[in-house]
């Protein structure tokens, strides 16, 4: 297929979601009734455009970050990323019930800034062949800041606003006015999208990125910005959803190679439709009621996880090796 | 060191003294001390009422403690791994979700109007069937690359959780709540009405476990060395996953799933063990495990509980601990 | 003796062996040779019932070991695989104890405690005997290992590389007690990478390549030139020293 004709599908299958996305939903509508039209507008196209930020932002974070790490099985969810966010949030609403949403939203970022920081420098500890022992560390760590939200959230008191955050990210809530912080997550993706050959480079080590004239460490500092605003806008706006990040960046990395020029439109659009086929999936399998999109991608996200893992071996799984050792 | 012994002119004091420091008997009287506080301290007003209570809570504790304890070490001679505990490979994710799988197969059949106990029993014998497949195919296939076993494992935990909280949702949209409650353990309040029952396994399964104990030794030399020696490995594997998985559904259904809770046990027991000769074979160590893990539960259930006045940190403090210690492990390149 | 009879092996798909077939007589050292990749690794553990048999047969003193219970074979065989590494922390003389588990099933009587004491004495570890594994430098757990194996005083050891990780005098000092053992009528199966070390010890020489025995016989017979040639696909010289063969492949 080409590159052209790819495009133009995956674009066709999003506007068919997208549009199947507004015809479906508990509530009746009727577009010649007024109402039925503030449906549309207060509910049906916020959540859609939701679901498709989301996932876009998700996928393209998921990719920044194999890129920074230089290894495929990681992705904000697995990285402590999500977790830190929620305690920079509970942290927050704490101290200043009163913070106003751009407060959290700030705090909520700083803290997922600071979460990832820790595990990228904790993973640069690790033994440096072992490629999969990076995810597995994450995946502790974010347990262990879960662990620590969890007990916060216990004493205060406050176990329903973290479920919502870090257990099931879904978007029946999503109406008009309670997405945009959305938008600033699309946006610090479309960043990396301006800053696609860097995090390439970057993704060749830090010695190639140096000889090419790069400072690794300032690509580095604006691929944990991207990384952590997206996830912390994701968290406040619709909770964690898991694995989005690192299904699509993998597969499309099987269709198209890393290049990521060539690969991030697919991969923001692949992410996109996957949040949303999932959203819609979650609307109908027990109308009129609801299963979170994060739950489903829970379920489907885990068993693309385990493929990737137990696929027959290529040379792709221990691509990113060579360049680890001397780190 | 019988000769050493023998030169001694004060032989039985001496004797009595190696004998005062090994780990079982210390370790018994510290358990029995924190027991008799967990029991009397602060007992006024209706004694009878408080005492009865009191009991049913520490007879859960110790049961959930020796079960974790004997889990983990055996899972750790199977997979001949030291980081490793059944919670972080999924063991009890997929108790968890095969409970809310019967109750969706069979919840048309009354199966969820059954008493506490044969509904517990059909669920442990359901995941012990599915635990041997997967875990026990899991281990044969992962056995050359460690790393990735361990991960599947974390992922099949995440999967299984997902999934009951899939299949939960299709059963009853409004049963959030239950799906959240399990998803954290809670020493504080456990499910008593398995108890009997989960008490009575656990010891089965700990009188089986040291039993077997001689032969889960030649198991912990690995595949090669135990076959060479004539142990019949295969049955020996298929042994000690069986009572893993019947001891983490016990410790499950009890409190809910603990994950890092084994590792601290494992790790604290070989600390202890290791200082005795033949402080490695399971004779010692099992005991030593469990003795820990019931300290560790009581005691710091009862300081929680009676000092701190908080009732539910015990488990989160135990599961912040034990992700930092294996994360510790990890760094130092412990996996093996 | 062990027999093996029409041996075919396959790992994943891969042809291990290929219609092997072969006697090694009693009370002698049998080395296998050949280059890596050859089977030799594989056959050891197919006669020493680590790994399962596909097809053919494999009996050892007209045991078949196929069907014989482990345990009785335990009686009859030691092995060392090349994996030596133990997750339980073990001291050298619980491990050497181990030795001793066909014999005891996990509760040593004197002849047990005799017996390992004897290996901790024959492999020079008697100072570390209550060492952790663990704490001991690649040569001496090599020796640990090894000294189990020998407590187990089975009538036959199958052995794969146990010269690995072992310095110059323990290597010598490790092939010259198998020919002991072998003169006080015991057997010996050795995988072996130095072919001198085969060609000063081995009574009986199995060549093994690509899956095939290439050729069997005493070490006059099998360590010629052409059969070297063949076998590494390199050229070497083969000398005569102390009436025993000696091939340089180094120069």
């Amino acid at each position: 297929m080409t590159r052209a004709k790819r495009l133009a599908l995956s674009i066709g299958v999003i506007v068919l979601l997208a549009v199947a996305s507004t015809f479906i939903g508990a509530a009746q509508m009727d577009l010649s009734d007024p109402r039925g039209m503030m449906v549309l507008t207060v509910s049906r196209i916020p959540r859609t455009l939701a679901a498709l930020l989301t996932g876009a932002a998700l996928a393209v974070a998921g990719v920044v970050m194999q890129q920074i790490v230089r290894n495929r099985f990681v992705e904000p969810g697995t990285a402590g990323t999500a977790e830190s966010a929620a305690l920079g949030l509970l942290v927050i609403t704490l101290v200043m019930p009163t913070a106003p949403i751009w407060a959290k939203m700030v705090a909520a970022s700083v803290a997922a800034l600071a979460g990832t920081w820790v595990f990228v420098h904790m993973i640069r500890r690790l033994p440096p062949r072992e490629v999969l022992l990076v995810p597995l560390a994450g995946i502790v760590l974010s347990g262990v800041i879960g662990a620590a939200v969890t007990w916060i959230g216990w004493q205060a008191d406050m176990m329903q606003y973290i479920a919502t955050w870090l257990m099931s990210g879904e978007f029946s809530g999503v109406i008009s006015g309670r997405y945009e912080l959305l938008w600033i997550a699309a946006i610090a993706a479309a960043i990396a999208f301006f800053a696609a050959d860097r995090f390439a480079i970057l993704g060749l080590g830090p010695e190639a990125a140096t000889a090419l004239g790069l400072s690794p460490r300032a690509v580095m500092r604006l691929g944990l910005t991207v990384v952590a605003v997206v996830t912390a806008m994701v968290v406040v706006s619709v909770g964690m959803i898991p694995f989005v990040g690192l299904v699509v960046p993998n597969i499309a990395a099987r269709v198209v190679g890393d290049n990521l020029r060539r690969s991030l439109p697919l991969v923001a659009m692949g992410g996109a439709g996957l949040v949303l086929a999932c959203d819609i999936i979650g609307r109908l399998v027990i109308a009129p009621y609801e299963i979170p999109a994060g739950t489903i991608l829970g379920v489907v996200g885990a068993l693309v996880f385990l493929w990737l893992l137990w696929k027959p071996a290529r040379p792709a799984r221990r691509k990113t090796l060579p360049e680890q050792v001397d780190v | 060191m019988s000769e050493t012994v023998l030169q001694h002119p004060n032989l039985r004091l001496r004797q009595a003294a190696t004998w005062l420091r090994h780990p079982v008997l210390w370790l018994s009287i510290a358990l029995f001390l924190f027991c008799m506080i967990w029991l009397f301290q602060g007992l006024s007003g209706n004694y009878e009422f408080i005492l009865k209570l009191r009991m049913k809570k520490l007879a859960a504790l110790l049961t959930v403690g020796s079960a974790v304890a004997v889990s983990t070490i055996l899972f750790q001679t199977v997979s001949a791994n030291r980081i490793l505990t059944p919670s972080i490979m999924g063991f009890d994710a997929l108790y968890v979700m095969m409970q809310t799988l019967l109750v969706a197969a069979l919840g048309t059949t009354g199966f969820a109007m059954i008493g506490a106990a044969p509904k517990f029993i059909v669920e442990t014998g359901a995941m012990t069937v599915m635990a041997l497949l997967l875990f026990g195919t899991l281990l044969r296939k992962g056995a050359r690359d460690i790393t990735r076993m361990i991960l599947t494992g974390v992922i099949l935990g995440t999967l299984f959780r997902a999934g009951s909280g899939l299949i939960g949702r299709v059963l009853d949209p409004n049963a959030f709540a239950t799906v959240q409650s399990v998803s954290f353990a809670n020493f504080s309040r456990a499910h008593t009405d398995v108890l009997g029952i989960g008490a009575t396994i656990t010891v089965l399964g700990c009188v089986i476990a040291m039993w077997l104990a001689p032969r889960f030794d030649v198991l912990g030399l690995g595949r090669d060395r135990a076959i060479a020696l004539g142990l019949p490995h295969g049955r020996i594997v298929v042994a000690a996953l069986g009572l893993v998985a019947v001891l983490v559904s016990v410790s499950t259904a009890l409190v809910g799933p603990v994950a890092f809770f084994g590792l601290i046990v494992a790790g604290l027991a070989h600390a202890i063990a290791q200082r005795r000769p033949g402080g490695a074979h399971h004779r010692i160590l099992l005991p030593v495990a469990a003795l820990v893990a019931m300290c560790v539960l009581v005691g710091g259930q009862t300081f929680f509980e009676r000092v701190m006045g908080q009732q539910a940190t015990l488990s989160v403090v135990v599961e912040f601990l034990g992700g930092l210690f294996f994360l510790f492990l990890l760094l130092k390149g412990k996996i093996r | 003796m062990i027999r093996v009879a029409d041996v075919n092996h396959q790992i994943d798909g891969n042809p291990i062996l290929t219609n092997v077939s072969c006697d090694i007589p009693q009370g002698e050292v049998t080395a296998l040779i050949g280059p890596n990749g050859a089977g030799k690794s594989t056959l050891l553990k197919l006669m020493g019932r680590i790994e399962p048999l596909q097809t053919g047969h494999v009996a050892i003193n007209d045991l078949d070991v196929g069907t014989t219970p482990s345990g009785q074979l335990a009686l009859e065989m030691a092995y060392l695989g090349q994996n030596l590494s133990v997750a339980s922390r073990l001291r050298v003389r619980e491990l050497i104890g181990f030795g001793r588990w066909p014999h005891c099933k996990g509760h040593p009587g004197p002849v047990d405690h005799a017996a390992v004491h004897d290996a901790l004495v024959m492999f020079d570890l008697v100072p570390f005997a209550d060492r952790f594994l663990d704490e001991l430098s690649g040569g001496q757990a090599q020796r640990a290992h090894l000294a189990m194996t020998f407590a187990q005083t089975t009538p036959w050891m199958l052995l794969d590389e146990p010269l690995n990780n072992l310095d110059m005098a323990h290597s010598r000092a490790l092939m010259k007690r198998l020919s002991d053992l072998r003169d006080a009528g015991r057997s010996v199966v050795i995988v072996l990478h130095d072919l001198n070390h085969a060609a000063a010890w081995a009574d009986h020489l199995i060549a093994m390549k690509n899956g095939r025995i290439a050729a069997s016989g005493t070490a006059e017979e099998v360590l010629t030139p052409q059969t070297l040639a063949a076998l590494y696909e390199t050229d070497v010289q083969v000398l005569r020293y102390a009436g025993r063969p000696l091939v340089l492949h180094h120069i």
